[in-house]
């Protein structure tokens, strides 16, 4: 067992195909990729793919670079070395085709502005122009009026009815995840992108956001890559997991990754996975990364 | 018939003081600047800067009011800035944050009344007229319009303040930096920091005097934020935003006598160029502390606890 | 303030309001008055309702005290005002949304910054008046609080022209800036030039500042751009309606204003319109909330969010009323009776 994570790969054993077809062009390929940020380096080699239809999990401490890694699927980072693709492209160029939930503080309070209306956004809010309410109705009736479905729809996926015509600051942790999730959604995304998702909700929240996620991987036939601090609530529904740790690496099925023997190679220190009577996964010994000081003026 | 400013700064001061509109001004511009600077280094510990400026403002039609009605602008300067106190004393605690601080409510509210009171001014100031050439100083600031009197109600005014102060002393800077604890402590913090307002609102009124309705910042918050920028001890920092004030308007009004500029252009440049100083000043030693021990410019911004 | 002398003499005696409306409308100046002021207005109701949304009223503070200096530097140097206005709002506009823009970081150096600006301005004040040969002595009065009726047919048009222009390219930017405001992470995702739309917007804004002190003057710009944008936030949580809803405000206020003083020339336009814009906004205060929705209570009747079957694949029995319970600034702790679980002691994945 060297001391390089990077190097430490579990094959990505997918869920088993039961046709000997070629499997499906994967969503998300990263081969060797190092990315820099702030002068230091935040990630090397790491080599993971994500086939359509998985949900993966991003796991791994503070500062080992989860979000950095979204950003560089997204093309919103540079990456040093190596190659990215994304929905067969290189990153950054079908971002329309993703549904991006980055990791926000929750809406002020003073938002006044209605859930339904954010989440409309996320159809066409990187548009040109400005819609005057009546006008649109009038001129263009049949896109109008299919825009005005698919927000019923994608609402009603996310089961948002009931609030999301109240202004969004009035609604709790876990509704406007919901909104966002759909904002994410409107476009009929094949990958979706979201970045901590579940921090700051309750236990129930948490499992009702998880639940929904997996529901819409399966239903809609979406990619997803989540980034999570605690995988409990999720893992019952991963495919793949993804540890991020000392600028490495690791991917494979989460019974495999999270393992004592996985977690101490990566980490190069005893780090032990315990399980609890109702089959949670605790990791005892994991250390952080190390801080790295910004310096001034960042 | 412009005085000249020659080299011999005795001979300089004694032309200033041989009129009589300069002592009074120069004896109103040391009081107000005293009591702005005390005043003002606590309300930059209290972040409460911008509540000071919209004080101010509020002052501009209580004064024009008050010469519309043909009493003196004392009455109007005093009055509107107290009974604005009042008002915002008044409001609960959510609704007054202090800062311009970006949030549209808030700051709508405010930039809302400093837009109306400006117009309410402007409106006294057309209904009486003949007096639009006395809108700039209301404004902006006059040595030229100092009477014995206002001097003599800037003391009655400045003597209680300071006064109120030095007793609020201890507990009005613990309620400042840490209020929930001051009031586990049992300081009355909501009466303390409605006396503070009422103080800031007869500093504002005065220093309106001196340097205009709109240039309040200059004496009122400047020297004290350079203060701020220098030292975190309360003592010196008072000590250094009074002596600051003073030489701004000092300077300020001797240049303002010299040349044909006004006041208040005078004591914002002196003010602001101390305020640059300073922060030049700050920088430059922290990146010399950081030099020479990485970690400690944050360790003693931490510290320092700076407000500013 | 030269149309107002005229103003004096020409009360309505009319009773009728359609025919005093149309006695008013008679008079070219009014014509000019209500041109400008139109296109103006509505340039700052649309302008200023994200101004309020994106919190950065502090701007437009700035940027009136900037236009006050640029005007007078302008006449100090002897050429038009107007040079000066927009040059330097503009800039100053781009300037600090290049900074970053959003909220008063420090508004204690903000507030000495710009102090010392309208100190500069007081100083050309002065260098104008003892240099210029033609000292035009109601200049200052003019900037500050600007002349709506001393606009000549040619300024009126040409405010109005370019009023137009801001609002025309305020629209075009208009989704993807409330895209960036309101959401910038996905903004930026989705391909909006976040990092460009700031500081052009503040620029706008400037522009906006600068027209506007032409109407209402340096110091009376900033209600009129944040008291309708404000009031319409107020009446309205859609985005798009309170948009259009605050250009009704302003426009509204300008033509409110505009008759008042017409009706009793003593009052200032100026005066007149900041008041009714005050007016509405005070008013948009006092409705209560057009959606009485359950408040901002934490606690919601189950009914609230309906989200039995996930909660049901999730293997617990939380039925809507959990999520309802729950508030999402809560870290992990749930308000499930009898408390079941305690939030995992550790995790795998990190620590928090």
């Amino acid at each position: 067992m060297s001391g390089n994570p990077g190097q430490l790969r579990v094959d990505a054993v997918g869920p088993v195909s039961d046709s000997a077809a070629a499997l499906p062009a994967p969503a998300v390929e990263l081969t060797d990729v190092a990315a820099r940020l702030g002068g230091h380096r935040v990630f090397s080699y790491v080599t993971l793919t994500v086939r359509p239809d998985e949900f993966v999990a991003l796991l791994g401490p503070n500062g080992a670079g989860k979000s950095t890694l979204l950003k560089v699927i997204l093309g919103l980072v540079g990456h040093t070395t190596g190659t990215v693709t994304v929905l067969g492209a290189p990153a950054g160029r079908r971002n329309r085709a993703i549904g991006y939930l980055p990791q926000r503080h929750a809406f002020d309070a003073d938002t006044r502005i209605r859930g339904i209306d954010i989440v409309r956004l996320g159809l066409d809010g990187h548009r040109w122009g400005t819609p005057v309410p009546l006008l649109s109705r009038l001129l263009r009736p049949a896109h109008h009026r299919q825009a005005g479905q698919r927000l019923a729809e994608v609402i009603d996926l996310v089961g948002a009815g009931a609030y999301a015509r109240r202004p969004i600051g009035q609604c709790s942790g876990g509704e406007q995840q919901r909104l966002l999730i759909a904002q994410a959604l409107i476009r009929r995304p094949e990958l979706l992108i979201l970045d901590e998702p579940l921090d700051s909700l309750d236990v129930p929240s948490q499992a009702g956001i998880s639940a929904l996620i997996q529901d819409i991987c399966r239903t809609q036939r979406v990619a997803v890559l989540m980034v999570a601090h605690d995988v409990n609530p999720i893992l019952p529904y991963l495919d793949q997991v993804i540890y991020l740790a000392r600028g490495g690496a690791v991917m494979g099925r989460p019974a495999e990754v999270i393992t004592s023997d996985t977690l101490t190679t990566l980490y190069g220190t005893p780090v032990d996975v315990l399980r609890d009577r109702a089959g949670r996964l605790v990791v005892v010994g994991q250390p952080d990364a190390p801080a790295h000081h910004p310096g001034p003026g960042r | 018939m412009q005085p000249h400013l020659s080299w011999d700064l005795v001979e300089d001061v004694r032309q200033m003081l041989a009129f009589p509109f300069m002592v009074n001004a120069l004896r109103a511009g040391t009081l107000v600047a005293v009591v702005a600077g005390a005043i003002g280094w606590v309300m930059v510990l209290r972040r409460q800067s911008f509540a000071g400026h919209t004080l101010a403002v509020v002052g501009f039609p209580g004064a024009a009011a008050a010469i519309w009605l043909g009493v003196a602008t004392g009455w109007g300067y005093y009055g509107a800035c107290i009974a604005s106190a009042l008002v915002i004393a008044a409001l609960p605690p959510s609704a007054r944050r202090g800062g311009l601080g970006g949030f549209g409510e808030e700051s709508a509210v405010i930039g809302t009344v400093q837009a109306f009171a400006l117009a309410c001014g402007f409106l006294f100031v057309s209904l009486y007229h003949g007096f639009l050439s006395g809108l700039t100083n209301l404004l902006f600031g006059t040595i030229s319009g100092v009477t014995g009197t206002q001097v003599q109600v800037l003391l009655l005014a400045a003597l209680p303040c300071l006064v109120v102060l030095a007793v609020l002393g201890r507990p009005l800077l613990f309620a400042s930096i840490d209020p929930d604890l001051a009031g586990a402590r049992g300081v009355p913090v909501r009466l303390v920091g409605a006396l503070f307002l009422l103080m800031l609102a007869v500093a504002a009124a005065g220093t309106s005097q001196i340097t205009g309705s709109l240039l309040v910042f200059a004496l009122l918050v400047t020297p004290a934020a350079t203060a701020h920028r220098l030292t975190a001890r309360p003592a010196l920092g008072v000590g250094l935003s009074v002596g600051f004030a003073l030489v701004a308007s000092w300077v300020g009004m001797t240049f303002a006598f010299y040349s044909p500029y006004p006041i208040g252009f005078w004591v914002t440049t002196v003010t602001f160029a101390g305020y640059l100083l300073a922060t030049g000043w700050r920088l430059a030693a922290d990146r010399v502390g950081q030099r020479r021990r990485p970690g400690s410019a944050v360790a003693s911004a931490a510290a320092r606890g700076m407000p500013a | 303030m030269s149309g107002l002398a005229a103003l004096g003499v020409l009360r309505t005696g009319g009773h009728d309001p359609a025919s005093g409306l149309a006695h008013m409308l008679s008079h070219p100046f009014i014509v000019h008055a209500l041109v400008a002021g139109t296109a103006v207005a509505a340039v700052c109701g649309l302008a200023g309702y994200f101004v309020v949304l994106r919190g950065q009223v502090f701007a437009g503070d700035a940027l009136g005290h900037v236009a006050y200096t640029g005007a007078l530097a302008a006449l100090a140097a002897g050429i038009d005002p107007r040079l000066g206005l927009f040059a330097a709002t503009i800039a100053v506009g781009f300037g600090l949304g290049l900074l970053g823009g959003r909220g008063a970081a420090n508004d204690v150096a903000i507030g000495t910054i710009f102090a010392w600006v309208l100190g500069l301005g007081v100083f050309f004040l002065a260098y104008y008046t003892t240099h210029a040969s033609t000292g035009n002595s109601t200049a200052n009065v003019t900037v500050l609080f600007g002349s709506i009726f001393g606009l000549s047919a040619g300024a009126a048009a040409t405010a109005a022209l370019i009023a137009v222009g801001l609002t025309a390219l305020l629209l075009l930017i208009g989704r993807p800036l409330m895209f960036a405001t309101l959401d910038p992470a996905v903004a930026v995702a989705a391909g909006v030039p976040v990092r460009l739309l700031g500081p052009l917007f503040l620029a706008l804004v400037g522009a906006t500042a600068a027209e506007a002190t032409q109407v209402i003057g340096a110091l009376l710009l900033l209600g009129l751009l944040a008291a309708p944008a404000a009031a319409a936030q107020h009446l309205t949580d859609r985005p798009w309606t309170g948009l259009w809803l605050s250009a009704g405000l302003a426009v509204t206020s300008v033509w409110a204003g505009v008759t008042i003083t017409y009706a009793a020339p003593r009052i200032p336009a100026s005066f007149a319109i900041i008041a009714v814009a005050t007016a509405l906004y005070a008013t948009a205060l006092l409705t209560p909330r057009l959606r009485a929705g359950p408040g901002r209570t934490t606690i919601r009747p189950g009914a609230a969010s309906p989200d039995p079957s996930r909660a049901a694949a999730a293997g617990r029995s939380a039925s809507g009323a959990r999520d309802a319970v729950s508030d999402g600034r809560n870290l992990g702790r749930p308000r499930a009776a009898g408390g079941r679980r305690r939030p995992a002691a550790a995790a795998a994945g990190g620590p928090r």
